[in-house]
């Protein structure tokens, strides 16, 4: 696939982004391209800013340095109405599912279409319902975030992030914290949705397992850098320390700096830099 | 450091403030439609949920004035000034100040916590990427339904604090109730009213800006939507009795 995927049009593509929080550098200069009908996953330890890159391609966030486009336009530079549009081409699935707690499930996938367009309520609740049939969640619409599992929470997210029927699709860890079936029900749920609709997505994991089932390609952050792109298999025979360390859940074996550990204990206004 | 912190939110809260009005005015413009349903919605919740402890306080209040105002009033065998008294200090001074403090513990701290706990849960970041701006779908609708419903509330806390005085004084005047419930009406003008409905916006406006400004802020779970609820109704308390004063001051130039 990877060939016949090169010449595609990208759909994302972020250059030399740097970010801050506070004064720590998050992510430091890190190139992404993501092209149509791809399955990205980003991986990496925890702390390595992966979520941060993340939350910065959806424009949540203003990058120090770094040039962002989505669906060919940059997000830094469009208008609000051009924006606005963007948006409803993307969706998002929260880590916690961030279902709207004072609506019930239905109201919540049907929310977009209510906000952005001009469908009668029968349409509305046809249209959400079937959104909640795609992930199984058929007759569940009348129920409230609060009466439903943690899988039920991701699935339903899940509908609603594909009620506007997107482009660009953006998942944070969607199988954190789900057991081994659920989760990977929604790995199969992640694949059929490429392939029935055609969309583009990025998922970040940190799931192993999950990320070589669905992965086209997979990038490995790794202390605000890109570490490495590549298909599965690159990744699998890579030879780079840090990603081995990554999939064979190795422990780190950072050597330890006395003075600078020293400094670290002793040191009152001691921030990491 | 802390007035770093103060002035950073108070900039904050004009910004919501502007934005709201904003977005109400130009929002049909950018798909981003104020819906009436919201706002009817917050003016039941913010506004009539509130009326029966408003007025049943207020009723107390009334009373309260009365018995003071009499006992006051008796070293210079005044007693007959104390409708008067009731009357004025009522509609322009305490049944706002009681509707204020009253709202800003139901409504600034209900309004903190939901956007506070919206926060945590990251449905503030759910919203932006939906295209939904935030402001104008959490702080608009209660934004109005406060500056709707506080006038209509003083206007009920007005007439049972009144009622409230008349049932302690008149014994005391020798009247019936009604002749002291028009002869109340009749010392009262529009300007006496209307400082205490102005004074309400004002209050309702505070309520709403101190409790979004207090929720967008918080961070660190749970917790922190309890101290943020907490400082919405300790802050907008306070800015209530300030913005009285000020307001007082204005209004009887």
């Amino acid at each position: 696939m990877t060939e016949a995927n090169d010449n595609k049009e990208s759909v994302i593509e972020v250059s030399n982004l740097v970010t801050h929080y506070g004064l720590r550098k998050i992510l430091d200069g890190v190139d992404f391209n993501v092209k149509k009908g791809e399955i990205r996953v980003i991986m990496g330890g925890s702390g390595s800013g992966k979520s941060t890159l993340l939350w910065h391609i959806l424009g949540l966030y203003q990058p120090t340095v770094g040039e962002i486009k989505l669906l060919g336009q940059d997000i830094q530079k469009i208008s609000f109405n051009d924006m606005l549009k963007l948006k409803q081409d993307i969706g998002v699935s929260f880590q916690s599912g961030a279902l709207f707690s004072s609506m019930t499930v239905g109201e919540n996938v049907a929310l977009p279409l209510r906000e952005f367009t001009d469908l009668d309520e029968n349409t509305i609740r046809i249209i959400s319902r079937m959104k909640l049939e795609v992930v199984n969640l058929g007759g569940f619409h009348k129920l409230m975030p609060s009466q439903l599992s943690g899988g039920m929470i991701k699935r339903a997210a899940l509908a609603r992030s594909i009620v506007m029927d997107p482009k660009l699709l953006f998942f944070d860890e969607p199988s954190a914290g789900l057991d081994p079936v659920v989760a990977s029900e929604i790995d199969d749920l992640i694949l059929s949705l490429r392939d029935t609709m055609g969309m583009s997505m990025v998922v970040v994991t940190h799931e192993l397992d999950s990320a070589f089932k669905i992965a086209d390609k997979i990038t490995v952050l790794d202390k605000g850098k890109n570490l490495l792109t590549g298909t599965v298999e690159e990744i699998k025979n890579s030879k780079n320390k840090r990603v081995m360390d990554l999939l064979q859940r190795r422990s780190r074996h950072d050597k330890l700096d006395p003075k600078d550990y020293l400094k670290r204990l002793t040191q009152e206004n001691y921030t990491l830099s | 450091m802390w007035s770093f912190q103060a002035i950073e939110r108070l900039g904050f809260a004009m910004r919501l403030f502007w934005d709201s009005f904003y977005w109400l005015i130009v929002g049909r413009r950018y798909k981003q439609k104020v819906r009436l349903r919201q706002v009817v919605e917050q003016v039941r919740v913010n506004g009539f949920d509130a009326l029966p402890i408003v007025t049943a306080l207020c009723f107390v209040v009334g009373m309260m004035l009365s018995i003071q105002l009499l006992y006051a009033l008796s070293d210079f065998g005044a007693e007959s000034q104390v409708l008067l008294a009731i009357a004025k200090s009522v509609t322009r001074e305490f049944s706002p100040l009681i509707t204020g403090v009253i709202v800003a513990g139901r409504s600034g701290a209900a309004i903190a916590a939901r956007i506070g706990s919206q926060v945590v849960s990251q449905e503030i970041d759910a919203l932006k990427v939906m295209g939904i701006v935030p402001v104008r779908y959490l702080v608009l609708p209660p934004l109005l339904g406060l500056m709707i419903s506080m006038p209509l509330l003083v206007i009920c806390a007005d007439f049972t604090a009144i009622f409230g005085g008349a049932i302690f004084s008149v014994h005391k005047l020798d009247m019936s109730i009604s002749a002291y419930l028009v002869e109340s009406f009749n010392v009262l003008v529009v300007g006496d009213v209307l400082q205490g409905l102005i004074k309400s916006v004002v209050f309702g406006i505070i309520i709403v800006l101190v409790g979004a400004t207090t929720g967008f802020y918080v961070t660190g779970g749970a917790e922190g939507v309890g101290k943020a609820t907490t400082s919405a109704v300790v802050i907008s308390i306070s800015f209530i009795v300030l913005a009285d004063m000020i307001a007082s001051y204005f209004l009887t130039q």
